[in-house]
């Protein structure tokens, strides 16, 4: 391939000068990608109508991964929402809890101790690295690099065994409970982080070494999928997509949570707005996100790991066998939950992909009134047709992996 | 949040000393009074009933014949340029049913606030597509889920559930196990999605 732009606008300009009416529309194909297509990750149909092979409307089919969380929140309990979260963005389940503990964390008006919180950014923070990896890997494999996928998991190996040990499960964990932490940090958890972060940055230089100067991924990344930065932010797309179009903006900086504002980190910005500035954008997000987890490492405060507020967290397993108020308080939180003050919050965190949020509705009763998600897959999934109309079917690959979204966070 | 939903509200845990904070019974918001206030009651003076703030969080409540218009001063005259999100809350015992939320956000400000509308089952409420792009999914999700219909939307259609289902799955009286058996049978050839 040349210069893929450049070609995209000759054959569009080739097309525009063909005969209009039945000469000009009998050139045009329409092409059905997906709902299965491995580049999509999930199940996504995009409806192509081609000119050649350009892209003349892009039109996206979503739902097909639809399951109807938001109303399952609402026959649950508080606390058993928390696994919900976690199957919404399957590559980030971390972030999805803790958004969604902050969210009622607020309306309980709980205050975290030190540590859960500087647990809970050091856990989210290795989930973003475990998300830009999953990207990185699969993104380079459809757009033709194949061994960097196998150097990526095998560091998201790492990462997944250390989600294990802290919580016993490897994807969903639901560890950042309402509250703080489901279980108390494993015995030797530090060590085991310290041993992976310690080595993780030159790792990243091992995968830069594959692609950041590798002329095949410049000609299949540079130039691609630019949209103006001001129809970008129009469309609501977050994240690394729109930092790598000239906006710093991040949430961890501008509404810190859970004690973010305590670290010293950079927020990567880039000015071109390709495909090939969201691969730098993440890839530096990678090593500012190393650089957290060992300042969490290294200034993790003694305490609790979870909150002052019996009614709320599950008590202690010595106490509740000795004492008579924490079995009352077990019982009661297993057969009937918590109630949660009247009222409403919107909750943001930053996740890999951008703002996630949550709109949460209280009745004051055991049980979410609503819960909304508001997923960032679904914002910048939006942001797709004006990436890839008018420029080669081929790009369309580049594009939806630079998009990084997860289906089962578009659908929910 | 006037009235809560679930009539028969759950009894408060028995005495196990220190006990459990009560839950107020309403959602204790407090007035939000500020430069940007100021101006929109002067702009809005009959359309916008109430400026509040609960846990920091600023919110007005508005017509909705006047949404539109107030989203779009707020992006032109105030930099809030930014929708992230729009959802709908369902209290199936008001006369006015739906709550429409409308969530803003401005980079140079670094604030959010939020629009809340209350619109009756049946009623239209015009598009904010002409002044967000992004409100064209978030509309049609609020369709899909909860049968708002949106007044010159571009293309309001179902965008989650099958375009032939029946129902709108998030309002209450949608219960959790309810499916369109006809839509079921028809598509999927089986008796029943469970």
């Amino acid at each position: 391939m040349s210069d893929p732009e450049h070609l995209s606008e000759t054959v569009t300009a080739a097309l525009r000068e063909a005969p209009a009416g039945e000469g000009g529309s009998a050139r045009r194909m329409t092409l059905n990608m997906g709902p299965q297509h491995p580049s999509t990750h999930g199940v996504l149909r995009v409806m192509l109508e081609l000119e050649g092979e350009t892209i003349h409307t892009a039109r996206l089919d979503i739902g097909f991964l639809h399951t109807g969380i938001e109303k399952e929140f609402e026959v649950k309990t508080w606390q058993q929402g928390v696994p919900l979260t976690d199957r919404v963005d399957y590559l980030a389940c971390l972030s999805n809890n803790l958004c969604y503990a902050l969210a009622i964390e607020k309306l309980l008006e709980l205050e975290i101790p030190p540590k859960a919180q500087w647990m809970r950014v050091m856990l989210v923070e290795l989930t973003r690295l475990n998300s830009h990896l999953v990207w990185l890997g699969t993104h380079a494999l459809d757009v033709g690099a194949m061994s960097v996928f196998l150097y990526c998991m095998r560091e998201r190996e790492d990462i997944l065994r250390i989600f294990e040990a802290f919580s016993g499960q490897r994807l969903m964990t639901s560890y950042i409970r309402i509250g703080g932490l489901a279980l108390e940090p494993p015995r030797g958890w530090d060590q085991a982080v310290r041993r992976f972060i310690d080595a993780f940055p030159s790792k990243v230089d091992e995968y830069e070494s594959l692609l950041t100067r590798n002329p095949i991924w410049l000609e299949r990344t540079r130039g691609v999928a630019v949209v103006p930065v001001a129809d970008l932010l129009d469309l609501g797309v977050t994240g690394p997509c729109i930092r790598a179009a000239g906006i710093g903006w991040d949430i961890r900086k501008s509404e810190p949570y859970s004690s973010y504002d305590k670290f010293d980190f950079e927020v990567p910005v880039a000015a071109e707005g390709d495909v090939y500035a969201r691969y730098q954008v993440r890839v530096e997000e990678m090593r500012q996100s190393a650089r957290i987890v060992k300042q969490a490492l290294e200034g993790m405060p003694e305490g609790p790991w979870q909150a002052d507020a019996p009614h709320v967290v599950l008590p202690d397993r010595e106490k509740m066998k000795t004492q008579m108020e924490a079995l009352i308080y077990h019982f009661k939180i297993v057969t009937e939950g918590f109630l949660v003050p009247q009222g409403e919050v919107y909750q943001t965190v930053e996740s890999p992909r951008g703002e996630l949020g949550y709109y949460v509705v209280s009745d004051g009763t055991a049980r979410p009134f609503r819960v909304h998600m508001r997923t960032p897959s679904f914002g910048n999934l939006q942001g797709l047709p004006a990436m890839i109309e008018g420029r080669l079917l081929a790009d369309t690959i580049a594009a939806m992996g630079s998009l990084d979204f997860v289906l089962g966070d578009v659908d929910r | 949040m006037a009235d809560p939903q679930n009539a028969e509200a759950k009894p408060k845990p028995a005495a196990a000393p220190p006990a459990a904070p009560k839950a107020p019974a309403s959602m204790a918001a407090t007035p939000w009074e500020d430069e940007l206030t100021r101006r929109l009651a002067e702009q809005y003076p009959d359309q916008i009933t109430e400026f509040s703030t609960y846990l920091g969080q600023s919110f007005l409540v508005a017509k909705p014949a006047a949404v539109v218009s107030i989203v779009e001063f707020l992006k032109l005259e105030a930099d809030f340029d930014y929708l992230a999100d729009l959802t709908a809350v369902d209290y199936p015992k008001r006369s006015e049913r739906f709550d429409l939320v409308y969530i803003l956000y401005s980079f140079a400000r670094n604030e959010r606030i939020r629009i809340k509308t209350r619109i009756a089952d049946g009623e239209k409420i015009e598009s904010v597509v002409g002044v967000h792009l992004t409100a064209n999914w978030l509309e049609r999700e609020v369709y899909d889920m909860f049968g708002i219909e949106f007044a010159n939307h571009p293309d309001l259609k179902r965008i989650l559930m099958p375009d032939g289902w029946e129902g709108h799955p998030l309002r209450k009286d949608y219960g959790i196990l309810q499916m369109d058996n006809r839509w079921v049978k028809e598509n999927l050839g089986i008796e029943s999605g469970q």
